[in-house]
């Protein structure tokens, strides 16, 4: 018996040290994947997704907001216009080239002639290497947000993407819609390397055997990515244990994997900020600031995200989330029907009129729904909408023709800072300078100057102030309606650790997780 | 003969000039495929570049001339999404495609002969009249819900077969081209609920057609004949009334398995199958114009062929249809 016993533990033993030191699988199952392999060829979430595990940036978001040294390990500013990065020693590439501060200037050169990327470099200058591991940062003008675009600064492997491939082609040319070496081929630093990849498929990632960051508490090995489109496929997938994390959860999905024995849900502030704007070139009496109040007192956001989000996102009444500069506490979702009325009344316009919505329909989470009870609700104040909603490919060309009166935008600042969100969405547009690509129409120069002027104070203090009192101007004149930032919803096995990998730019750093 | 075929080709030829310009004139209704290709930042001027680049500005008359002359070459144009040969794309994900449609011809072949005899042979018992009953059900269900209620039944209460994908695959010429699932244990549970999903459409019309036509079959006099002569029921059902019945519903057989292909779309979309028909939606949301157009023509291209080639055997088989023909 005794034999039988000690047997039987020893077996034990030996299972759970092989569990605990074999090689950990991780299995992904994202709505989509990355389009190329080219970090610098698109600026999209699942590209710089894909750059956070093959690559490395100079610096990284943490979970709350604040910078994490990468492949710079301090940094220090020399004067208005210069930020000075030590580099970290001893970085290899996955082709086994080392990494140094030219890999830094040659990328940064590189991400300049990138359709995608040049438009978020237009601060820049340049890089100045000053020895092998020490770079400078130049901006035109004083910068505030330097370090907060340091994240994009991914380190490519020169020597690897110098030269030609096998059809005379350049290996550094970025393309987007033919072969390139750059799409196909990768060499970062980063803590996963391709071993393949195929386009809408599976990507198959193994830990880099050389990477720097040996004190990271990940464990995972083998990394294998599969796009699942379909929501419904996707939350079975991980119900059915054939991935162990999945990206996007649909709210209505939201209680049967947290009450799921085996599944956990988590969801993390985006910042993405979904709107409805007004506009008062196509449709006049948007004009009337009086008329645009009465729309966003009618329209009750609280209750879209109680009924339509199921509760887990924060209700806003602003551009900037919790936590950015811009941020004014003082501001409150408005909702009150009897002032709406009122507004309509005082405005001229108590018996209502009639206006055109549009709104994407697999855009954002709900979209469509959100725009349809919106529209409902705006017939209690006598406005009739007409409502059409359509798949993305289609919204967009409708949205840069401002082919209705109110139009649906969701925004997520590039740089996690509020300016970002005025930039795209409420300066006046602008032509020549790209300002306001995103705005269907308000315009108030006031928010114009301080946007423009905050852009180069770097008192953090006065700039914080400036962008604040933006985020007055445009809650009084009632600029957009707004209604909530969408999270992010993640999907996990119970042993996987999910949780701390994430943050609100949503960059899972698979690299860092924890399978137990 | 000769006259005849040739007049078939010339129609072939028609039909995919029209196939390919439905498919160039709706092309800018499904949205722009610049839109796809950058981030949301991209400002419009640089969009504007990169659609004139791509020579998506000229007009419609240039676009169309240039598709032909590249086609005529055997190049149908490039994906965008996928930056290779449209063709190329499209043949890879063919054999997904062609393996589900097999693997569910062969479940409706193995389980409607015999439930359709059944039923025929015995209209009233207890079981024929279950089948019939579940038979109504399956045709009115909707593809994506029967599949939807077997990923959750299968693979997320039970746990025993997988609930996407293809599994683990086999490159079977060497080429990368056809990956199959038939060779695996993993590939093979994978095809299990896609194959059972997209049978459960044709299967009830199958069950019901032939249940019919042997109905029909056992009412003739040569039936009755060989009943009255004393042969055994089992060589009355099988050799005499089963051979018959067979006829109409091998051609009917033939013509529902093209349509089968179209079904493809939503069972492929649920299980994340990554066949024609996924690819074929995912350009749609895209805006992957010319893997689209090139879609549309290969696939109308097959259909040509497949019905040119029976009518050719048709002329063969039945010299009126050539007599018809060559008048």
């Amino acid at each position: 018996m005794k034999k039988l016993v000690l047997c039987v533990l020893s077996l034990f033993l030996v299972l759970s040290f092989s569990v605990g030191a074999g090689a950990k699988t991780l299995k992904v199952g994202l709505a989509a994947d990355p389009v190329s392999l080219d970090p610098q060829v698109q600026l999209s979430g699942g590209m710089l997704q894909l750059s956070h595990w093959v690559f490395d940036p100079l610096v990284r978001w943490t979970q709350d907001g604040q910078f994490e040294p990468r492949l710079a390990t301090k940094w220090e500013r020399i004067n208005e216009y210069r930020v000075r990065f030590y580099l970290r020693q001893g970085v290899k590439f996955h082709s086994g080239n080392d990494f140094s501060a030219k890999d830094v200037k040659w990328s940064f050169d590189r991400m300049k002639k990138s359709v995608d990327f040049k438009g978020l470099l237009e601060p820049f200058v340049g890089v100045a290497v000053i020895d092998d591991y020490t770079v400078d940062v130049v901006t035109a003008k004083p910068y505030a947000l330097l370090l907060n675009m340091a994240t994009y600064f991914f380190a490519m492997d020169s020597e690897f993407y110098t030269g030609t491939d096998e059809n005379g082609e350049p290996k550094d040319a970025i393309k987007k819609t033919t072969h390139t070496f750059a799409n196909d081929n990768e060499s970062g630093t980063g803590v996963f390397v391709i071993k393949s990849y195929e386009q809408g498929v599976k990507t198959v990632m193994t830990r880099f055997a050389d990477y720097w960051d040996t004190k990271s508490v990940g464990n995972v090995d083998t990394f294998i990515l599969t796009p699942i489109k379909e929501n419904a496929t996707r939350v079975a997938a991980l119900l059915s244990g054939d991935v162990d994390v999945i990206d996007q959860v649909p709210p209505q999905d939201y209680e049967r994997l947290k009450s799921d024995k085996n599944t956990s849900l988590v969801t993390i502030n985006g910042g993405r900020i979904i709107t409805i704007q007004m506009n008062g070139n196509r449709f006049k009496p948007f004009k009337d600031a009086r008329v645009r109040n009465a729309v966003v007192y009618a329209i009750n956001n609280a209750g879209i995200v109680k009924k339509i989000m199921k509760g887990t996102v924060e209700v806003a009444a602003q551009q900037s989330p919790p936590g950015y500069a811009g941020y004014k506490e003082t501001l409150k979702p408005r909702y009150d029907l009897k002032k709406a009325k009122a507004l309509m009344k005082a405005a001229g316009y108590e018996k209502g009129f009639e206006i055109t919505m549009m709104a994407p329909n697999n855009r954002y989470v709900n979209d469509a729904k959100i725009a349809e009870a919106s529209a409902q609700m705006l017939a209690k104040i006598g406005i009739k909408v007409n409502l059409k909603t359509m798949p993305k490919a289609q919204y967009w060309d409708e949205f840069d023709a401002k082919a209705a009166d109110m139009m649906m935008i969701g925004w997520h600042s590039d740089t996690e800072d509020s300016g970002n969100f005025s930039e795209f969405l409420t300066m006046c547009y602008d032509k020549t300078t790209g300002m306001g690509q995103y705005n269907s129409g308000y315009c108030n120069k006031k928010v114009d100057e301080l946007t423009i002027a905050a852009q180069s104070e770097i008192d953090l203090k006065k700039r914080a102030d400036m962008l604040q009192e933006i985020e007055q101007i445009l809650y009084d004149d009632a600029a957009f309606v707004p209604y909530h930032w969408q999270n992010h919803a993640y999907g996990a096995l119970k042993n996987v650790k999910v949780k701390p990998i994430l943050n609100s730019m949503n960059f899972p750093y698979f690299g860092d997780l924890v399978i137990e | 003969m000769f006259a005849f075929i040739i007049r078939r080709i010339l129609q072939a030829i028609l039909v995919m000039l029209v196939i390919s310009l439905v498919g160039f004139s709706i092309k800018n209704s499904i949205g722009d495929p610049v839109r796809d290709l950058v981030g949301e930042r991209v400002t419009p001027k640089e969009r504007a570049a990169m659609a004139e680049k791509l020579g998506l500005n000229d007009p419609f008359s240039t676009q169309y001339v240039r598709f032909l002359k590249n086609a005529l070459h055997g190049d149908l144009g490039t994906s965008f999404i996928y930056r290779k040969p449209a063709l190329e794309v499209i043949l890879k994900h063919a054999p997904a495609t062609i393996e589900l449609v097999l693997g569910s011809a062969l479940i409706i072949v193995i389980f409607s002969l015999p439930l359709g005899m059944y039923t025929a042979l015995k209209p009233r018992s207890l079981f024929s009249r279950f089948v019939m009953g579940f038979s109504t059900l399956g045709v009115s269900v909707p593809v994506f819900l029967t599949a939807i209620g077997f990923i959750y039944l299968f693979a997320v209460t039970w746990h025993v077969l997988p609930s996407y994908g293809r599994g683990e695959t086999v490159d079977l010429f060497g080429n990368g081209y056809w990956q199959t699932g038939f060779l695996t244990i993993d590939g093979l549970k994978h095809l299990i609920l896609p194959c059972i999903s997209l049978a459960s459409i044709m299967m009830p019309l199958f069950i019901r057609l032939i249940r019919s036509e042997m109905m029909e079959v056992l009412e003739t006099e040569y039936i009755k004949y060989a009943r009255a002569k004393g042969l055994s029921p089992m060589r009355i059902w099988f050799v005499h009334a089963f051979k018959n019945t067979l006829l109409p519903v091998v051609t009917v057989f033939g013509i529902q398995i093209g349509i089968m292909f179209a079904f493809t779309i939503l069972t492929e979309t649920v299980f994340q199958w990554q066949g024609m028909g996924f690819m074929f939606l995912d350009a749609v949301q895209r805006a992957d114009i010319s893997l689209l157009i090139a879609y549309l023509v290969v696939v109308g291209s097959v259909f040509v062929i497949v019905n040119t080639v029976v009518d050719v055997m048709y002329g063969f088989i039945n010299p009126t249809v050539r007599v018809a023909g060559t008048k």
